[in-house]
This record gives C-alpha cells, sequence and structure tokens, in this order.
C-alpha cells in the first residue's frame, strides 16, 4: 500500500510580524516549520505504517523551494520511508489552483513509476494561506473522491471510515481507495523524529528526490504566478483595534465602575 | 469555459449565495451572505440569488425569499437531503454552466470549505477562502483600505479591476490582511467566514422566483457513503448567535474554572467562549472555542477571563463591540484590545461582577 502525505513547509505563523508602512510579512528571524496540521496527517499515515511495516510505504510529497528539504528531513525522522519536492521557479507564485496542478502532476508521475498510490493525505490547511483549498483541489485534478475535516480514521482492506468534523459534532464516512482525506489536529498527536532516523536522513540524500517543470506532465499555463486565477490586488497590515482604558482601584471599585459604564452606554 | 474574454464578461450575471442547509434548517451564515450579496448586487446593479439543494426545501425557498432573495435556484432531490461532496459538486457545476453568475458566496463552513475548492477546480475558477471584507464598488474599497492602512495600490491597477470583487482576508495567522481579485475567469467565488457580515433583514412580503436547477445527478455519482451524524454540541450556533459571550482561558487553571464561567454566562444570559489553550487541555469542548481555528463571534459584550488574547485568539473576536478583559498580568496583550481591563485575579472578580448582574434582574 502506497500512502502520499502532502506536507508544506511554512513560516511559523506565532512570531511573524507585520511591516505597517509596507505591509509586508518581516520574513527575518522567524522559523520555517513542518506545518502543523500536515504532522498530524503524517502521523495518521505513519499509524498505518506502524500497523504493517512491510507492506505500507510512506512517500511525502511538497512543493516549495530548495529549503523545504530541512522539513523533508524532519518527515523523514518521523518514519516517513521517502520524500518528493516539486521545486521550480516556473512553480513559483502558485496560487490554490496552480499548487494543485503542480502536485497532482507529481502524484501522477509517482503513480506511473512506482505503482499507484492508494490514499493521498493531507493537512485541513495550511497556517500560512489558511485556505483549507490544496487539498480539495488535488482530489478534484486527480478525479478521486475525498473527506476532508478527518478526526479519527479507520482502515479496513480499501475501505476506510472517517469521522468528519462538524461544527456541532461530527459524520462518520465510508470511502473507497484510492481517495484523499486532509486532517485536523484532534486526529492525533504527532510523534517525535528519531535521533537513529535524523541521522539516517542526512546519510541518504538519495530518499530525497526533487522534480521539476521539466520533470512532470504539465503545461506552461497551468501552474505559476501568471495562470493562476487569483492575484493579490495588496496586502496590509491589518488595523489595530485601539486600547480602551484600565479601571482602577480595588476588586470592587473596578467592577463598580465597570457596571456603571456598561450601563450608561446601554450595553445593559 | 472559465477563463472569459473581457467582453464576454457581462454574459455572467447575478450574485449567487449558496443556502447551506441541514435538516432543513439553513445555517445563519447563509442569511448573513444574503445580507452581504444585496450590498454587492446593488453596487453592480444586478439580482441577488440564492441556491439552494437538499430534499423537500420549498419552505426554505421561501425563507431565502422573505431575506431577499430574488430568484432562488433549487436542486430538490433525494439524493442532496445529506450533504456530500460528489453529489453537491456535481449540482452546483451545473448549475454554474447553466446559469453563469457573476459572483458565487459561500460560508466559510466546514460544508463551504469542503465544497467551494472542489467546484472552483472543476469550474476552472479562482476562490477566495474564508473572507471578512468585500468590495465590489471601488470606491468604496478605495474608502474601506485608507480607513485601516497608508498603503497606496497603484493607479492603474485600480482602474483596470474596477469590475472585479475585491475579496479581502485575514493570513498569516491573522497578521497580515490580503485584498484578491479573480479578474479573468468566471465566477468570481469566495467563503466568508461565519458571523462577520450583517444578516439580512426578513420581510414575508418579498415575492422572488423559484428557479429549478438541470441536473443529471444519479446515485453512482457519490463515491462516498453517510453512516451516521452525531450531534456533540448545542451550543454552537448560539456562540454566533450570541449577545454576551462569557469566555474563559488557561488562566482558569483547571476544568473547574468552567463552572464559574457557566454560571457568569447563565447569570448575563449569555454563552460560554473558550480559547484553544482551555480547549487542548481538555477542560471543555472544541465547539466552545473562539479564533482562528475555532468560531470568529461579535457580541454585543465578549468578557476574556484569564485569557492573554494571543493573535489567533483576537482573530475571532476582535469585533466584539464591548471586550473587557480580566487578567492579573497587567501588561497581557489582551489589554490593547480591550475596551475595559480589569488587572486582577478573576476568581475574584467574575463573582463581583456576577452578584452585580444579579442585583440588576
Ligand atoms: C495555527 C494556530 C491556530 C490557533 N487558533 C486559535 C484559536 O482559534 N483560538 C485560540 O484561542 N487560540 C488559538 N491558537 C493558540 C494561541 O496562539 C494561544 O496559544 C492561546 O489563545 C492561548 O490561550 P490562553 O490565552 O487561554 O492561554 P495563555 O496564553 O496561557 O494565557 C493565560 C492568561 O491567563 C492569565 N491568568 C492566569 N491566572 C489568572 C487568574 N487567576 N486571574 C486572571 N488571569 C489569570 C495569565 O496572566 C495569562 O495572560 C492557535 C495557535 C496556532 C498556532
Ligand atoms: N506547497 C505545498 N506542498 C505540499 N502540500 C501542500 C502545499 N500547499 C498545500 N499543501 C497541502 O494542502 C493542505 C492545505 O493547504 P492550504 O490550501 O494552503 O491551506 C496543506 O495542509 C498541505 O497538506
Amino acid at each position: 500500500m502506497n500512502i502520499l502525505v502532502c506536507a508544506k513547509q511554512v513560516p511559523n505563523t506565532k512570531n511573524v510580524t507585520t511591516d505597517p508602512e509596507t505591509g509586508r510579512i518581516n520574513r527575518e528571524g522567524v522559523e520555517s516549520i513542518l506545518n502543523p496540521d500536515d504532522a498530524n496527517a503524517l502521523e495518521a499515515a505513519l499509524q498505518i505504517k506502524d500497523k504493517d511495516p512491510e507492506n505500507v510505504k510512506v512517500t511525502v510529497i511538497s512543493m516549495g523551494p530548495d529549503q523545504a528539504k530541512d522539513m523533508l528531513i524532519e518527515c523523514l525522522a518521523m518514519g516517513a520511508d521517502d520524500a518528493i519536492l516539486l521545486s521550480d521557479r516556473k512553480f513559483g507564485g502558485s496560487d490554490t489552483w496552480a499548487t494543485s496542478n503542480a502536485i497532482a502532476a507529481g502524484m501522477a508521475k509517482f503513480n506511473k513509476e512506482r505503482g499507484g498510490f492508494d490514499l493521498i493525505l493531507g493537512g485541513r490547511q495550511a497556517i500560512d494561506g489558511d485556505t483549507a483549498q490544496v487539498g480539495p483541489q488535488i482530489a478534484e485534478k486527480l478525479g478521486v473522491p475525498q473527506v476532508t475535516y478527518a478526526q479519527k480514521i479507520d482502515i479496513d482492506g480499501k475501505k476506510i471510515t472517517v469521522d468528519r468534523q462538524l461544527e456541532d459534532g461530527y459524520e462518520t464516512i465510508e470511502i473507497n481507495m484510492p481517495c484523499m482525506i486532509t486532517c485536523v489536529k484532534e486526529l492525533n498527536t504527532p510523534r517525535y523524529m528519531n535521533v537513529g532516523r535524523i541521522y539516517d536522513a542526512y546519510e541518504q540524500p538519495e530518499r530525497i528526490v526533487t522534480w521539476g517543470f521539466d520533470d512532470v506532465d504539465i503545461a506552461e499555463d497551468e501552474t505559476g504566478l501568471k495562470p493562476s486565477p487569483t492575484n493579490v490586488f495588496t496586502s496590509f497590515a491589518p488595523a489595530p483595534k485601539g486600547a480602551g482604558r484600565k479601571l482602577e482601584g480595588t476588586d470592587q471599585e473596578m467592577v463598580t465602575e465597570l457596571m456603571k459604564e456598561l450601563q450608561e452606554k446601554h450595553y445593559i | 469555459m472559465a477563463r472569459v474574454a473581457e467582453n464576454e464578461r457581462s454574459a455572467w450575471k447575478g450574485v449567487w449565495v449558496f443556502a447551506e442547509q441541514r435538516d432543513g434548517v439553513l445555517n445563519p451564515v447563509a442569511i448573513e451572505l444574503l445580507g452581504e450579496g444585496k450590498k454587492l448586487a446593488d453596487d453592480i446593479g444586478t439580482d441577488l440569488c440564492a441556491l439552494l439543494l437538499g430534499e423537500n426545501v420549498d419552505g426554505l425557498a421561501k425563507e431565502l425569499i422573505s431575506y431577499g432573495a430574488q430568484k432562488v435556484y433549487v436542486a430538490d432531490n433525494a439524493l442532496l437531503k445529506n450533504y456530500t461532496t460528489d453529489a453537491y459538486t456535481k449540482v452546483v457545476c451545473e448549475a454554474i454552466d447553466e446559469f453563469k453568475p457573476e459572483i458565487i458566496l459561500l460560508g466559510a463552513t466546514h460544508i463551504g470549505r469542503d465544497l467551494g475548492p472542489r467546484v472552483a477546480k472543476r469550474t476552472t475558477t479562482g476562490l477566495t477562502a474564508d473572507c471578512t471584507h468585500l468590495d465590489y464598488d471601488t470606491d468604496k474599497y478605495m474608502q474601506f483600505l485608507a480607513g485601516v492602512t497608508q498603503a497606496k495600490v497603484p493607479e492603474e491597477r485600480v482602474a483596470k479591476n474596477r469590475e472585479n470583487l475585491k475579496m479581502t482576508r485575514p493570513a498569516f495567522g491573522g497578521n497580515l490582511m490580503a485584498t484578491i481579485i479573480c479578474p479573468a475567469t468566471r465566477p468570481q467565488m469566495a467563503t466568508v467566514r461565519p458571523g462577520v457580515m450583517d444578516k439580512a433583514v426578513k420581510d414575508d412580503s418579498r415575492t422572488g422566483e423559484v428557479i429549478n436547477i438541470n441536473t443529471t445527478l444519479t446515485a453512482d455519482d457519490i463515491r462516498t457513503k453517510i453512516i451516521d451524524i452525531v450531534k456533540t454540541a448545542k451550543d454552537m450556533v448560539s456562540l454566533t448567535d450570541a449577545e454576551i459571550i462569557v469566555s474563559g482561558g488557561a488562566g482558569l487553571g483547571g476544568p473547574e474554572g468552567f463552572k464559574l464561567m457557566q454560571e457568569f454566562a447563565d447569570t448575563v444570559g449569555g454563552v460560554v467562549g473558550a480559547s484553544r489553550a482551555a480547549v487542548d487541555s481538555g477542560w471543555i469542548d472544541h465547539s466552545h472555542q473562539v479564533g482562528q481555528t475555532g468560531t470568529t463571534v461579535k457580541p454585543k459584550i465578549y468578557f476574556a477571563c484569564g485569557i492573554s488574547g494571543a493573535i489567533q485568539h483576537l482573530a475571532g473576536m476582535q469585533n466584539s463591540d464591548i471586550i473587557v478583559a480580566i487578567n492579573k498580568n497587567e501588561i497581557a496583550p489582551i489589554f490593547e484590545v480591550a475596551d475595559y481591563g480589569l488587572v486582577g485575579d478573576l476568581y475574584k472578580i467574575v463573582p463581583l461582577l456576577i452578584e452585580e448582574f444579579k442585583k440588576l434582574a
């Protein structure tokens, strides 16, 4: 069984700041990490592999610049068998439509050369763009069914049972492989990297292959900045909401003052 | 289709709102989208339309009309009773092919964010996720922009995009706002964050047209099977609708703290919210989480108790009318957005507040 895991290297948005003048993200000094939901997707794949290590192969696939290899090494150190990096200037500037074309093209090549994939796992969303669109769009491009927001996955032969998170609960869905499942953090707790495996990953660089535009079956008008249907019109720093005031005095005095304010302004 | 030459764009007409429903009940976001869609349709000078899929949904079509939909495109089919990706994608794409809408808005819900990307991909158009502000009229957009930033947009770019929807959304965990356009393909699609737009006002005297969608949907199109639908939370909808929210964070120190939050909420007639830290600790169900990966709320009063005010939390509550923060750390970032800040121990202050509110009753 072949499992493909879509993983993206993202800036740790917890530490990102924006320049209020230029509206640009200050990337300096911000670490790059494995997208959190993608770590859950990889963990789900590795749990399937743990049950049948001989027959399950986990391949991580990512589109991004060369430095994304650092993240892929991390994935190998968690237990993935190998990794594919789709990297080419021609992929740069892609929106979700164009990104999903490139990743789907990589998967089609995998299908041809390495035996078909059975299951694709991805994160629900990447914390840089927060779109949650790339997973479903890869599935659509490949013509496979999908379940998004997976919070529980059970596999029985070719049949998978997934609990899909809803706003007020969940639904249990049956789906057959091959299919795409996107994962939320409630699914599992990602394992740590294993020191021996970190060492192995550095010793065996051939486990990470890089495919460029010419290596996969894709047209000029399917990927990159120009063919992308959406463009950024402008970007800017969010307006800070002006701070109000801190109330003074003892606990009781603050509470009394708050009640007076809320009543005077007709909030209560 | 999809890439549409400039002189053919006028063939794409109408602002469509996807009327998400479950069990015959409209998701409140559908009514918010009708409110926002009306403004856009008026600025464009086109119809506001609803797109309704389900089984036995006649009553809902009427409801949508009373909320302002001039046309309701309906697919009423037993195969559409419950949402499935395959069935809904097929029917929505068929409707797009047949009727060619200029704009489609969906709620950024678990259904909208499953359906939207698939539809956009199949129709080869763009989709902007989780928008919090929309403009068609360029002057209104420029006014909005001037109110939030000094950044300027090149004149030429402005002139070129007068007839494109300007879709604004947070990115990078709320650290950046981006306005996205979809200039060369139609329809222009967006998912819109629930709880942000103002709801349409109901008027039962409104009339409108109901139009059936022709579909070739069969059971074989649906490759997933729903075994069960389980409700674990009843508060979900009320969180977005609540006038007062009492939220607790890691500062509660343990699950018992939520008993105090519940007592406070009951006293003020509000609903309990939570930060992710409290949810991750297992003190309260995820459905109570407010923020970027939880619910976006806009109550009249938001009480933040023992919440530090991380940007991902602020992303979900900073548009509340009034924010009251109770935190013992006087430099907690929550005080930067709070209208009223009370520095102190929530276990001392909240009981006093409960007493005061009881006096009002
Ligand atoms: C991708 C991503 C998505 C996220 N999405 C969300 C989201 O949707 N919602 C969300 O909330 N967070 C989200 N987070 C997490 C967020 O970054 C913060 O970690 C979280 O909001 C912190 O919760 P907190 O304020 O309760 O806890 P803390 O940051 O630990 O703050 C606790 C506060 O309580 C105060 N305190 C302690 N004891 C008392 C007392 N007795 N009385 C008064 N005050 C007291 C402390 O001074 C402190 O300020 C997300 C993070 C990531 C990376
Ligand atoms: N460049 C990428 N490389 C690999 N996987 C990606 C990439 N972009 C997005 N994905 C996958 O798609 C999911 C959703 O991403 P997004 O639509 O950007 O929020 C992520 O969690 C990843 O699993």
